[in-house]
């Protein structure tokens, strides 16, 4: 499980029976359906989940309360073919303000025929998250850190 | 062994909670823990290839500390976020263009 900088990115490919227009808009307007839900930080449950469509937008989790929480800012914006957005999510779980610590993930439509289209996804510089850990590590106690890391980890790979 | 197994260990969570302070040398941790000088060795070694801590020589100590990098984790989440999220993408777009067609 050593990552060093240079691997940190994850990558993925799926190949969906759908045209590329399709698959772009349903990737952006039904994002809240398939994001696993319980990525979220809200203190309430999970109204919706919102991708605002152009650049400078942000992809909103809504709590039933009202409480809004912008993880993600929208930073390309090109149909059908490609998105780039970042993820301002630290690795304590809080939203991470500095832009130079935050990752990004670039999602690119591939026609393969009328009715296939690949769809690659890069999260890459996941260093920059790293970035000032040493700084953070002051914070990285017993509540809020690491620990509950790992159990956000452990609810995932457990559902 | 995954990260979670790794600190699931009392005396490894607690060396991991010490180092969460500040960087620590072999010697002072056995010092301050019920366990032998070899004992907080071989628990660094599953906490260093669990990508948890990282450990760099100074004179003839090695000192640990939290894994600098701090993405070994965060890969490894956003690895299955990322596949968990897609193949419902796929489960999602698909059954919307069997109804349209």
């Amino acid at each position: 499980m050593n990552t060093t900088p240079q691997s940190a990115s994850v990558s993925k490919a799926i190949v969906v029976e759908a045209g590329i227009e399709r698959a772009f808009e349903v990737f952006v307007s039904d994002f809240g359906r398939f994001k696993p839900p319980e990525h979220n930080i809200l203190g309430a449950p999970l109204a919706e989940t919102v991708f605002e469509p152009h650049v400078g937008g942000h992809i909103v989790d809504r709590g039933v309360d009202g409480s809004e929480c912008r993880w993600a800012r929208v930073l390309a914006y090109e149909p059908p073919h490609r998105l780039l957005i970042s993820w301002d999510l630290d690795p304590r779980w809080q939203i991470e303000t500095d832009p130079a610590r935050t990752s990004e993930i670039e999602v690119r439509f591939i026609a393969e025929a009328p009715n296939r289209t690949r769809v690659e996804l890069e999260h890459r510089y996941l260093e920059r998250h790293g970035e000032g850990w040493e700084g953070i590590r002051d914070g990285v106690d017993g509540a809020n850190g690491w620990p509950l890391y790992l159990r956000r980890f452990a609810e995932l790979l457990a559902t | 062994m995954d990260q979670l197994a790794t600190l699931a260990d009392p005396t490894r969570r607690a060396i991991f909670e010490r180092l969460a302070d500040r960087p620590w040398a072999v010697g002072e941790l056995a010092g301050e823990l019920p366990v032998s000088r070899p004992a907080v060795s071989q628990h660094l070694k599953v906490l260093k290839d669990a990508g948890l801590v990282t450990d760099q020589r100074a004179g003839n100590r090695r000192i640990y500390r939290l894994d600098p990098e701090g993405v070994g984790a965060l890969r490894d989440y956003l690895d299955q976020f990322w596949t968990r999220a897609l193949d419902a993408y796929k489960a999602t777009v698909e059954q919307q263009s069997e109804e349209v067609s």
